[in-house]
């Protein structure tokens, strides 16, 4: 089976990815300049308490044996405890995942809405003004800083028109509605909360738009640059020469095709997604992964650091894992060999 | 001299045939930039950046260091054409300094990983056998990850400073140039030139410095020139998170940073340093997007 032996060597390398993740993140966190246990134990602490601080962290150990802990550790979904809240690093990231997952999904649909149809015009219509300003558009939004671009929609629209507001998920004095999936856009829905259902929307259109630009960008590139190549191809002179309508033979038979390599693409944006997500969460206060990190990053709060970048690279290795899947069953080519 | 004879056109011939070729190249470059106004926009604009780089004490009508506190947050005027920061500061010439901390640390990253990617591959793929095999894995490894979560990671670790962001981001990147480098001296070592060179008994580092490193250049390159605008991001995100460099230096991101609070009010203070993040990037991948479309010969005829 194909499918398998192309499985099996990623699989193996995900392994691999997971295991260097975890030398990185261990390397990082002893290469700190300063003491750890200082920093837990505070700057007036005796020697005895620092000496009790290192024993209690296992930092008196042999180095290999701190690793084979901290492994350990890790495979029991053991992130270690936050510095700043005082509360197990996992059950932190439980806490704000949801809301990042929410942002980037809303952004992803927006930019594939926005970007496909853009990406398909400027090709029908290439090297004309259409295809002119979808190519700028599609640039402007792969040079935009995300943390700029930001700012200045919260200034025009939150401070300016007073249309939208310009931080947080929900509107004070809405009560949020009970945690079942941690999507506010699907709890209120679950339990009929159409009060909150709508801050929540009207919460989200800024940032979601925000991250969605980059990505939007990123993806009408694509579209264009794999429709010109379908359109080159000799079953759509054919097809043409048929008397087919062009709006059946752009979408019936060159889009189908132009997104099959699109697919890959998929996974490498969800990596500009992440790191688009940390920086809009913090400009829209947005209580996800990105602020958690952040704020962490401006404490040294190396165990959340380090925590993030572990969840984060072993959730991104495995979703491109399964883009790659998809992308094997949506070409039969590569199905069948 | 009828020895010499057959050689004579053969070689002015070759010599006609060099001269054609770069004047066609000039020409097509010409047509080509004609062709994508766009690209000669983003040639523009990076010339601009240079010249701010280059000549910021003669641009930049005032100190961009001066204090001066009776002309607090003035909104853009004649005097002050982005306006002042809260202690007086003219943003304009501190917009202007900046390019040279902004694109400057941009440029030395490039630099850093392209240099180091391009050794650690072109050994690589010279070595061959166990050790190509290793170095090749752990490439994949680091680029299965998200590069910019890691390089977050790093600078944390290392210490804020724009340096240690720079180091970061550098070391993030490096695993593409191995890529892209190995390739290259993948298919090159089989080409017959190397093959006659390596008969003549030259060593393989003669054979890397003089025939696979000059043939191998330039998709480098273009890989370089394409990841320009996207480090320029970067690095000002790093500074804006408080990563990169410290708020008394004047660079982009860390004036957007300082600027945020200020934005509902005086709105200019952020918005200009960011400007100016937006148009760099922007010059960067519409110049790199313009010398890919020039050297891809799949996208030459259309």
């Amino acid at each position: 089976m194909a499918i398998t032996r192309i499985i099996i060597p990623r699989l193996i390398l995900l392994l691999f990815v997971v295991l260097g993740v975890a030398v990185i993140t261990f390397t990082i966190s002893h290469l700190i300049p300063g003491d750890p246990a200082r920093m837990i134990a505070g700057d007036r602490a005796s020697a005895e308490t620092l000496e009790n601080v290192r024993r209690n962290l296992g930092l008196d150990r042999p180095v290999v044996e701190q690793f084979t802990i901290y492994i350990g550790n890790l495979l029991q979904g053991d992130l270690g405890t936050s510095l700043r809240t005082n509360r197990p690093v996992a059950a932190d990231i439980r806490t704000f995942l949801p809301a990042t997952l929410e942002l980037g999904t809303v952004a992803l649909f927006i930019a594939i809405c926005l970007g496909v149809p853009l990406g398909v015009l400027s090709a029908v219509y290439k090297d004309g003004p259409i295809d002119q300003i979808a190519r700028t558009v599609s640039v402007c939004g792969i040079s935009m800083p995300v943390f700029w671009f930001g700012l200045i929609l919260i200034y025009l629209f939150y401070a300016k028109f007073q249309i939208l507001p310009g931080s947080g998920r929900l509107a004070m004095g809405i009560v949020a509605p009970e945690r079942i999936t941690g999507f506010l856009l699907i709890d209120s829905l679950l339990q009929g909360r159409f009060d909150a259902f709508c801050s929540a929307v009207y919460h989200i259109i800024l940032p979601g738009f925000v991250l969605a630009f980059a990505n939007m960008g990123v993806i009408t590139r694509q579209i264009r640059a794999s429709m010109l190549d379908v359109l080159q191809e000799d079953y759509i002179r054919t097809a043409r020469a048929s008397g087919l309508r062009k709006g059946m033979i752009v979408f019936n038979y060159a889009l189908r095709n132009a997104l099959i390599p699109s697919i890959t693409l998929l996974g490498l944006a969800l990596g500009d997604l992440l790191y688009g997500a940390v920086l809009t969460e913090t400009i829209f206060a947005w209580p996800g992964m990105g602020t958690y990190v952040v704020t962490s990053i401006q404490t040294l709060d190396f165990p959340a650091i380090m925590g993030f970048t572990i969840v984060a690279s072993i959730g991104y290795v495995l979703i491109n894992l399964l883009v790659d899947l998809a992308y094997m069953l949506a070409d039969p080519q590569i199905r069948e060999v | 001299m009828s020895a010499v004879m057959p050689t004579e056109p053969a070689a002015s011939s070759a010599a006609m045939r060099r001269t054609k070729s770069i004047s066609e190249r000039l020409h097509y470059l010409w047509y080509l930039s004609r062709r994508s106004p766009l690209t000669l926009v983003g040639a523009a604009i990076i010339l601009l950046v240079l010249i701010m780089i280059i000549a910021a004490p003669v641009v930049a009508p005032y100190n961009p260091d001066k204090v001066s506190l009776t002309a607090r947050l003035l909104p853009p005027s004649a005097a002050h054409w982005f306006g002042t920061d809260e202690v007086g500061r003219d943003l304009f010439s501190r917009v202007i300094y900046g390019a040279r901390a902004s694109c400057g640390a941009a440029f030395m990253i490039v630099l850093i990983s392209m240099s180091v990617g391009v050794l650690i591959g072109c050994f690589s793929g010279v070595v061959g056998g166990p050790v190509d095999t290793a170095i090749m894995r752990l490439m994949d490894v680091v680029l299965a990850l998200p590069a910019l979560v890691l390089a977050m990671a790093l600078a944390a670790a290392l210490g804020p400073s724009l340096f240690n962001s720079m180091l970061a981001v550098a070391i993030v990147r490096i695993p593409a140039y191995v890529r892209l480098a190995r390739g290259q001296t993948l298919s090159l070592r089989e080409q017959v030139f190397v093959k006659a060179s390596r008969t003549f008994g030259a060593s393989p580092f003669y054979i890397l410095r003089w025939h696979i490193l000059p043939n191998a250049m330039s998709p480098i390159i273009v890989q370089a020139t394409l990841d320009l605008g996207g480090v320029v991001l970067i690095a000002a995100a790093l500074s804006f998170i408080g990563l990169g460099a410290q708020p008394p230096t004047s660079e982009w991101g860390a004036l957007v940073s300082s600027g945020r609070s200020y934005m509902l009010d005086q709105w200019w203070y952020a918005t200009f340093p960011g400007l100016a993040i937006l148009v760099t990037a922007m010059g960067c991948n519409l110049v790199g997007d313009g010398i890919r479309d020039m050297l891809d010969p799949r996208l030459r005829g259309r």
